[in-house]
């Protein structure tokens, strides 16, 4: 394992540990196009690291080479001191990282429950056949997994939608379901993309407690793209910034939001 | 109940009735909670383990015999325990409103001197901290559900869990004193201490003893029969008097199981799947009910809308009689039978009421046509009237006499009195002990006879010998002409109306009547989305013009019938606005239980008063608003008086 000597203890009591996952050297094209730049940073256990940048500026790519849904052509992908092999997706995450989409992916015809029981589906063990007979094993695992849900359901406060398909469920909602399911799978590394885009000020606040807690509760480690630079910089310890497929900025809120380069990138700089 | 030969009852407190319980009821099941989509409950015999084990814990914590303990949290097996464990120990529970703001806590926290506060959660524990530096005897705080407080300073913070480990580390050290404790606890002990809700003024600290809880919850549970084996849902607030005679007097008595719903979101499915025998809810709840009812049916097919309407008109007609037993014509029985398959079993269903067999609603007037949409279901919904200080009941109304307008005939052990100026006066063996540390408001209210005033007007109805409240003693008044001004009759008129969610009277010393009213969002929201109206906020589509055409229909009408009325004819509304905000408890506008604080209405919407009565057309105003978080903003508006059709009433006098 990788070193863990330089864990520390945050303002508010947490405890950040040594690295859990480091991006060397990431390049990512598409064709001509270079979305990623040579970029390198790392994410601490425990810890929320935030992801921002201009539109375009690769943050969605960033979080799909994490995810394994893109493989970068150049670089290395680190996970708790090994290095990743190329990997498909689904491998990436019985590893124990999981995600929300910025454009919600839920299936809207399952109900809640049914669409957060899918985020157990990588814990599954028994087989397809097992299951739709529905008897030993196959029921017994249903249980166990129920119960986590239900404890998903209990802590983001959506027991009242339990049995509502998700398709008529309001947007802030849904966005908490999708979360449901991304916490459903017990991920050690969660990535959030957008998590309150298009939220009012009470959700977005409803939001951010969710996932202070989420992060306390279950040491779920965060990663997350948000534009709400105000969210960014409450909830966050530390942000990349990127700009351009670049990495233009990395420190603590109080370091990016001081630092010249991070500046001219969102407010721009006059070209001679 | 027994008394034994030196007179002292065989059962002095709540937890002696808990241990008689947990022996005669052992195994059936005392408390139920739905969490985690399961219900989970609890036997007496395992509630009486619960309720000892955090006893001891408060004993080892420090808590001392007299101490006040606060109970801070929605109704949850766990804070009806904490109430318990707090007598068993000697100290006295008080129930806070889990929505009031951090101010209110504080006022009745540092009135009561708590020195032990039980919460619910990490929102409960945040306003405790908030004004804990002004809480000189807070000794310490226990919490239930420990989410996000792991952070927090536990030096005087103890998770409920933890508090009943404690307890069962210590049993035997310290099980002799808490028992010395329990055994001390007499008749005349206090049981428990309820604030009042402030319609006026400052909330007040009514100090209950054992006697009038127990004596009033044997009485009323014998009044309707109430046994072991009922099942009631426990969602109105603890602080509230009806509940902790619900669910904790009535429920210890008679040994019935209280069932607590998963959170508030979910109460309408919690209510369906455990389908309570005996059920209570405020009129506001019946007409949310009967409005989404009505919403629904909006959106059905035509057949069943004519179906629906065929069935309910002959449920109005037959339906009160069938359940009253009196004699109905066997045709009429049988179309009955039919729409109890097609309409009325279902609908019952799905408004979770398919077993109640004892209902009741008080706290304010309930609509006549609300009331008899239920009763022709077939539920055998009743009115009750009642206060704190009688720890509840005062009248309530018989099965088989039932009227929409009366609050029944006075409860096993009450005595009425009617004074000269129509105030409502009553004694009974439930009358509280007193305000706490308050003797001026104890002795304005309670006589040296034990006589209490109700600050209600009202009358004892010939006939049927039952009470009918005209509105609130000082609300009564007169009108410039002398007529007689009584708002309460006008507002739950149009409240009848599933438009209008809340209405306002001002008229008293004045020549006219004008009236504030509060559209209904859900009800008014859905009629604008059937008819492709768009609208961007509540104000908007307040200001709606067809909406206020719509408003000024049911205003005319309710003027037509205040003109019926031999005593309140000259209460009609002559003009009238639609506000342009929700009347809300977090502004003050209204009590915590809803009621509307007329006073601070009046004082705070002062200018648009002012312009009902100075014959402008219109008024510009700006209107300070609490958001739920605390922060305050303001809303201006420009609404529109509208004038409505008055009836003349001096022809239909002349006439006759």
């Amino acid at each position: 394992m990788k070193d863990t000597i330089d864990s520390y203890v945050t303002a508010d009591g947490r405890t950040i540990g040594g690295v859990m996952m480091e991006m060397k050297n990431i390049t990512l094209r598409f064709g001509g196009v270079v979305a990623i730049k040579d970029i390198s940073f790392d994410i601490r256990e425990g810890e929320i690291r935030a992801i921002i940048g201009p539109n375009g500026a690769g943050k969605s790519s960033m979080l799909n080479v994490i995810s394994g849904f893109y493989h970068p052509q150049e670089g290395e992908v680190w996970f708790r001191g090994e290095r990743r092999p190329t990997m498909k997706p689904h491998n990436v995450a019985r590893q124990g990282i999981a995600r929300t989409f910025q454009n919600i992916a839920l299936f809207n015809g399952m109900s809640v429950l049914d669409n957060v029981m899918t985020g157990r589906l990588t814990q599954m063990k028994t087989g397809i056949i097992a299951q739709s007979l529905w008897y030993g094993r196959a029921q017994k695992e249903e249980f166990q997994n129920r119960e986590i849900v239900e404890k998903i359901i209990d802590f983001l406060e959506i027991q009242h939608i339990r049995k509502t398909p998700v398709g008529r469920l309001p947007y802030g909602l849904k966005k908490r379901v999708e979360l449901a399911r991304a916490l459903a799978a017990e991920p050690k590394l969660l990535l959030l993309d957008e998590p309150m885009a298009g939220m009012n000020v009470e959700e977005k606040e409803d939001m951010s407690r969710f996932i202070l807690d989420a992060n306390d509760e279950f040491g779920t480690t965060i990663a997350l793209i948000e534009h709400d630079m105000g969210v960014v910089m409450d909830l966050s310890d530390r942000v990349v910034v990127m700009d351009y497929g670049k990495k233009i900025g990395d420190g603590t809120p109080e370091e990016v939001r001081n630092n010249q380069a991070v500046i001219d990138a969102y407010l721009g700089v006059a070209h001679d | 109940m027994t008394v034994q030969e030196t007179g002292k009852p065989e059962f002095a407190s709540i937890p002696a009735l808990l241990a008689r319980n947990a022996k005669i009821h052992s195994t059936s099941a005392a408390y139920r909670e739905k969490e985690f989509g399961i219900w989970q409950s609890w036997t007496w015999a395992q509630a009486a383990k619960e309720v000892d084990a955090l006893a001891l814990g408060l004993v080892a914590l420090g808590l001392n015999r007299g101490d006040h303990v606060a109970i801070l949290g929605r109704n949850r097996p766990y804070m009806y325990w904490a109430m318990v464990a707090a007598q068993a120990a000697g100290a006295i529970p008080v129930p806070l409103y889990q929505d009031s703001v951090g101010e209110e806590i504080a006022f009745v926290l540092d009135h009561c001197n708590a020195r032990f506060i039980i919460a619910e959660d990490q929102e409960q524990v945040d306003k405790v901290i908030d004004v804990q530096d002004d809480l000189k005897n807070l000794h310490h705080v226990i919490y239930l559900d420990p989410r996000g407080l792991r952070k927090y300073d536990h030096s005087r913070l103890t998770p409920f869990a933890k508090a009943q480990e404690l307890g069962r580390e210590k049993q035997s050290e310290l099980a002799s004193e808490l028992a010395a404790r329990t055994d001390e606890l007499t008749y005349d002990s206090t049981c428990v201490m309820l604030y009042t809700s402030g319609t006026t003024g400052r909330p007040k600290g009514v100090v209950l003893s054992n006697r009038n809880v127990i004596e009033t919850s044997r009485n009323s549970s014998e009044f309707d029969d109430l046994q072991a084996g009922d099942e009631i849902l426990a969602y109105l607030p603890m602080a509230w008097v009806g509940d902790f005679i619900f669910s904790v007097g009535q429920a210890f008595w008679t040994g019935f199981c209280v069932n607590c719903p998963e959170n508030a979101d979910t109460l309408n499915f919690d209510l369906r799947e455990i389908g309570p025998t005996y059920y209570f809810a405020p009129p506001r709840v019946f007409e949310t009910q009967l409005t989404n009812v009505m919403i629904r049916m909006e959106d059905a097919s035509p057949f069943k809308k004519w179906l629906f309407k065929k069935s309910m008109d002959h449920a109005q007609r037959v339906g009160p009689d069938i359940l009253d037993r009196n004699p109905v014509g066997l045709l009429d029985r049988i179309k009955y039978f039919l729409g109890d398959l097609a309409i009325y079993g279902p609908l019952k269903n799905t408004l979770g009421l398919t077993r109640v067999r004892v209902g009741y609603t008080a706290g304010e007037a309930i609509g006549p046509e609300i009331f008899s949409f239920y009763r022709s279901l077939g539920i055998n919904l009743k009115q009750l009237y009642g206060q704190t200080e009688a720890c509840v009941f005062i009248t309530q109304q018989p099965d088989g006499g039932v009227s929409a307008d009366c609050v029944g005939v006075p409860s096993p052990g009450v005595e009425l009195d009617i004074r000269e100026n129509g105030e409502v006066y009553y004694r009974s063996p439930g009358v509280f002990v007193e305000y706490y540390n308050n003797p001026d408001s104890t002795a304005d209210t309670k006589d040296a006879e034990g006589w209490v005033a109700t600050g209600d007007a009202g009358y004892i109805e010939e006939g049927s010998g039952q009470l009918r409240i005209i509105d609130r003693a000082k609300d009564v008044g007169k009108m410039a002409s002398g007529a007689l001004f009584a708002p309460k009759f006008v507002e739950n008129k149009l409240k009848f109306y599933p438009n209008i969610l809340e209405a306002v009277l001002f008229g008293a010393g004045r020549e006219t009547c004008t009236a504030f009213i509060n559209i209904d969002l859900s009800a008014v929201g859905n009629w604008a989305e059937r008819n492709n109206i768009a609208y961007a906020s509540y104000q908007e589509l307040a200001g709606h013009p067809q909406v206020l055409a719509t408003i000024q229909e049911h205003v005319d009408e309710v003027n037509k019938s205040v003109a019926q009325d031999e005593m309140l004819h000259g209460c009609q509304i002559h003009r009238f606005l639609v506000l342009h905000k929700e009347l809300d408890a977090d502004d003050g506008e209204l009590t915590r239980t809803r009621k509307v604080r007329r006073r601070i209405v009046e004082e705070k919407f002062k200018d648009l008063i002012d312009a009902l009565y100075d014959g402008s057309p219109s008024v510009s105003t700006v209107t300070e608003v609490a958001y739920e978080d605390g922060r305050k903003g303001s809303i201006s508006a420009t609404l529109e008086i509208k004038d409505a059709i008055v009836q003349d009433t001096n022809a239909r006098i002349a006439a006759e």
